[in-house]
């Protein structure tokens, strides 16, 4: 069994220090998931990750819920509730003390700044995570160009994506990939 | 806070601990893609809880926020209702289902992710998700290029950094978030 102590105090602090950085939401901490998890600790390999990834678009609710099944898959249930209360717990507490505070500070021009300097950033975060995922999923011009036609269906027409998922998958099922 | 019509929330009563734990617990089970929707209807339209304006300017907080949004939404609107423990019934009514859900998916993944259909799929679904991402960050970044400033240089920076390079994303930050803030400040008007 590979839940022990050091591997959970270890997924704590680490995804703790994520949800911090995570600006722009759980897409953003997706490259730093991947560099902790496939390229520094083997924790798995790029196929698991893109996997994991998949599924937790495809499954409803929060996009964040991505690090509870790299828990599991790390430290089973035990490793599944440590990164979700870590991702999820700090930022949770911070938000309880800001909101209280945040109202009184709307117009004040540092504010704004700093809101203004940190878009641009968790937008590149969620750049960043495109380019790892696109790397991890694609591995022969048939998964290229199921990425594109995504990407192009998502971008310019009003189409649900869990279509694009849904079709993706049986496009994947009929052996085409 | 707002002049313009009676809040609702002055004639609604507070909602308790439980109403606030079983709103979100409904939030995450009717949230299909996406759950912002589904919390506006139920907390502006339905249950009068919050105006819009107030739901607006939680919502800006949230995004600006560390960290999921809705999840701090949760903590933000239950600490505004009932406090700390208020927060607590919110983020801990909006984790269940989903946390639920994420365990079976991941049983179910450790034990059959070999199994050849289920291969297929996924191998056809992973590349359609990382599509997806490319689409939401070409809608996000769209509107930074199109004006002139230093947000696409940040933006292609941070994305360089982390997506090719893949430094550290806690070192990126300590650099890159100063730079940044520096940036808007000197070039605000």
């Amino acid at each position: 069994m590979k839940a022990d102590g050091d591997i959970l105090l270890t997924l704590a602090v680490q995804f703790a220090i994520m949800s911090l950085l995570a600006l722009g939401g759980a897409n953003a901490v997706v490259p730093e998931i991947h560099r902790q998890a496939v390229e520094m600790r083997g924790w798995m390999d790029e196929r698991a990750f893109a996997d994991m990834f998949a599924i937790s678009q495809a499954a409803p609710g929060p996009n964040v819920m991505l690090v509870t099944l790299i828990g599991y898959h790390v430290a089973g249930v035990g490793g599944a509730l440590v990164t979700t209360l870590a991702m999820c717990g700090p930022t949770a507490v911070l938000a309880h003390f800001l909101g209280r505070t945040w109202d009184r500070f709307k117009d004040a021009p540092w504010r704004m700044a700093v809101q203004a300097g940190l878009v641009p950033i968790s937008v590149g975060l969620v750049g960043a995570s495109a380019i790892v995922l696109t790397q991890a999923a694609n591995h022969n011009w048939a998964t290229a160009v199921i990425t594109a036609v995504t990407a192009a269906f998502a971008y310019w027409s009003r189409l649900n994506p869990l279509w694009l998922i849904g079709i993706a998958g049986l496009v994947g099922l009929a052996g085409l990939v | 806070m707002s002049e313009i019509a009676a809040p609702p929330s002055s004639q609604t009563p507070i909602p308790s601990h439980a109403d606030i734990f079983f709103a979100f617990v409904k939030i995450t089970l009717s949230g299909f893609g996406g759950t912002l929707p589904w919390t506006r209807r139920m907390f502006v339209e339905q249950k009068r809880w919050m105006t819009a304006e107030q739901f607006n300017e939680d919502y800006a907080l949230c995004q600006f926020l560390p960290g999921p949004n809705i999840v701090n939404f949760a903590s933000v609107f239950g600490s505004r209702m009932r406090g700390p423990t208020g927060a607590m019934a919110a983020w801990s009514g909006f984790l269940l289902f989903p946390l639920a859900m994420m365990l079976v998916a991941g049983i179910l993944y450790e034990r059959y992710s070999d199994v050849e259909a289920v291969r297929r799929v996924l191998g056809g679904i992973a590349p359609a998700a990382a599509g997806l991402i490319i689409a939401t960050v070409a809608k996000m970044a769209a509107p930074m290029f199109r004006k002139l400033g230093t947000a696409p240089f940040v933006l292609l920076a941070t994305a360089f950094a982390i997506g090719l390079m893949r430094w550290p994303l806690l070192l990126v930050m300590l650099v890159l978030a100063p730079v940044s803030v520096a940036l808007a400040w000197w070039t605000r008007r």
